[in-house]
């Protein structure tokens, strides 16, 4: 009887940790799903234009009469509403950052740090909406030439919607610099801005580093701020002021298009995705490297 | 007898609810070593981590009463308190160097301090380090990382560090608790030197080490002082009887 009863109980558990493992492993065989369905269209897409061609030509017009396939210029609207968004993220998120991990009181980190998260939790589309109805608008009475939609106000809105990402972890970074290192620098004499800028902000750069390549990442891989506000036009140029086509938009727009399944123009989303792919899994591998070493020199 | 550095009466301190000096009166003798002894818990680490204001970045942390510097009050509110961690250093209970170069650990400092002239910086380096007894150990190498060195080199890079701004006193938290015997030996020779120019408080639960470096011993106990006299007294002929207690290993 009662041996039964362990053979049975035996039986519960072994099934329990079947279905954790199994649980587990879903997430895994998703992403694996999806770089294979990835890299069997982007083969696919391949075998029609050249990968040079694709990676040189100045001009993407898949849906023309005039077929251009070259990513350039969807390349150039991420990396420049991605650098717009960081010159308003970094500093901003930076000083917060300093502020709630050397200055303020446990009452006021307390406070701001779950307002912070809701902030974050704001949902992109009302970010959007915020950049091509209240912020281009506003922008347009200091800049006249400011198309309706543009570079420069949805990265600046993107910009806003990562200061929360920022904050938090170079907050994080900061806080793990062991208290002796601050004890160190006051008992010779420094002021908390020197303790600061000179000793805590050096010590946990690679980890400031990391949350802003992490950063960066979102700000690439960031979809509807830019589908709604900065335009569906691919363009091969650096100027902030008129409309631009990301990679992320560019994937929307044909995404939610008649475009048929199965057509070279529709495998052009899958060649896009997979540039967004290794584009933010390389910075992520090092965004993770940089905050394994932080980690290494102080534990 | 001498002035004394610090005038300490009816100090109390406290962190949020839990008191942890009951009212401490002691004098503080310049260019003497003032040992701290006495059981964990027993609040020589908040008296000395009192004196140069060091605990004001815990939270909740507050003390009271008359503590004297040099007839300041410095716990007044017009008390400049990096200019008084200036003249107070101090070196912890665990090596603190930065995540610097060895020279630039000390470098930091001075320009801290408003140096800038990098002849006087470079002089300045090479003179804290040989009064720390660590130049010829290190000369060769002053760009390398200062956490690359021993435990016991990392503290006498701190000293040094704090021997370059030149302090009044010098405030040592058990500074040889995490180091090894001979890196031990070498920290209290150094102690040993620097008395003659500076006023050293010392917290140690090592009784030999308190009885080997200083001159005047304090043994607190449950954040009273029960006794404070001539180190030479104090462990051969204790007038308290828990004082007695504690020197001979009964309780501790």
């Amino acid at each position: 009887m009662l041996l039964k009863r362990r053979v049975l109980l035996k039986i519960k558990e072994t099934l329990i940790e079947r279905l954790l493992f199994f649980c587990s492993l879903l997430s895994v065989f998703t992403t694996l799903g999806i770089i294979l369905v990835l890299s069997f269209e982007t083969f696919e897409f391949f075998k029609e234009v050249p990968v040079l061609k694709f990676l040189t030509d100045t001009q993407w017009t898949p849906l023309f009469i005039n077929k251009h396939f070259g990513i350039l210029p969807l390349l150039s609207g991420t990396f420049l509403t991605t650098l717009i968004a960081m010159l308003v993220a970094m500093p901003v998120g930076l000083v917060g950052a300093v502020y709630l991990s050397e200055y303020s009181s446990l009452k006021v980190r307390n406070i701001v740090k779950p307002l912070l998260e809701i902030l974050a939790a704001v949902p992109t589309v009302v970010y959007g909406y915020f950049a091509l109805l209240f912020l281009t608008p506003l922008l347009k009475k200091i800049i006249p030439s400011l198309s309706g939609f543009n570079a420069l106000s949805s990265g600046m809105v993107m910009g806003i919607m990562i200061i929360p990402l920022i904050v938090s972890l170079s907050e994080d970074a900061m806080r793990a610099v062991p208290m002796g290192l601050r004890e160190g620098a006051y008992a010779v004499g420094s002021n908390r801005l020197q303790v600061s800028f000179r000793i805590v902000l050096p010590a946990a750069l690679s980890g400031i580093i990391a949350a802003f390549i992490l950063a960066v990442s979102r700000a690439i891989g960031e979809t509807m701020i830019v589908a709604i506000a900065a335009g569906q036009q691919p363009k091969l140029t650096l100027n902030p002021l008129v409309p631009v086509e990301t990679i992320t938009a560019y994937i929307v727009q044909i995404s939610l298009g008649d475009t048929p399944h199965g057509t070279l123009e529709y495998r052009t989303i899958f060649a896009c995705g997979m540039s967004l792919f290794i584009l933010t899994f390389i910075l992520n591998m090092l965004s993770f490297k940089l905050k394994r070493r932080f980690q290494e020199v102080y534990e | 007898m001498q002035n004394p550095t610090f005038e300490i009466k009816a100090m109390r301190a406290s962190y949020g609810a839990k008191e942890v000096l009951k009212g401490i009166d002691i004098n503080i003798l310049s260019n003497s070593v003032t040992a701290i002894i006495g059981p964990s818990g027993c609040g020589k680490s908040t008296f000395i981590r009192s004196l140069n204001r060091i605990n004001d970045l815990i939270p909740n942390f507050h003390a009271s009463g008359d503590i004297l510097y040099r007839g300041e009050d410095i716990y007044s509110g017009d008390v400049d308190v990096v200019d008084l961690r200036r003249r107070i250093g101090m070196v912890f209970q665990k090596p603190n160097p930065f995540p610097k170069s060895i020279y630039d650990n000390i470098a930091y400092v001075l320009r801290v301090h408003g140096f800038d002239m990098r002849e006087m910086i470079d002089e300045i380096v090479e003179k804290s380090l040989r009064k720390a007894a660590l130049w010829d150990e290190v000369k060769d190498n002053l760009k390398q990382n200062a956490l690359t060195l021993s435990g016991g080199q990392q503290q006498r890079l701190c000293i040094a560090r704090t021997l370059a701004i030149e302090p009044e006193v010098l405030l040592f938290d058990e500074p040889c608790s995490a180091l090894d015997p001979i890196s031990t030996a070498k920290v209290e020779e150094l102690i040993h030197q620097l008395k003659q120019n500076y006023t050293i408080v010392i917290v140690t639960h090592n009784m030999q080490q308190a009885a080997r470096v200083s001159d005047h011993s304090a043994f607190f106990l449950m954040g009273e002082l029960i006794e404070f006299g001539k180190t030479q007294d104090i462990f051969t002929k204790p007038v308290d009887a828990r004082t007695e207690a504690y020197i001979t290993g009964r309780f501790g």
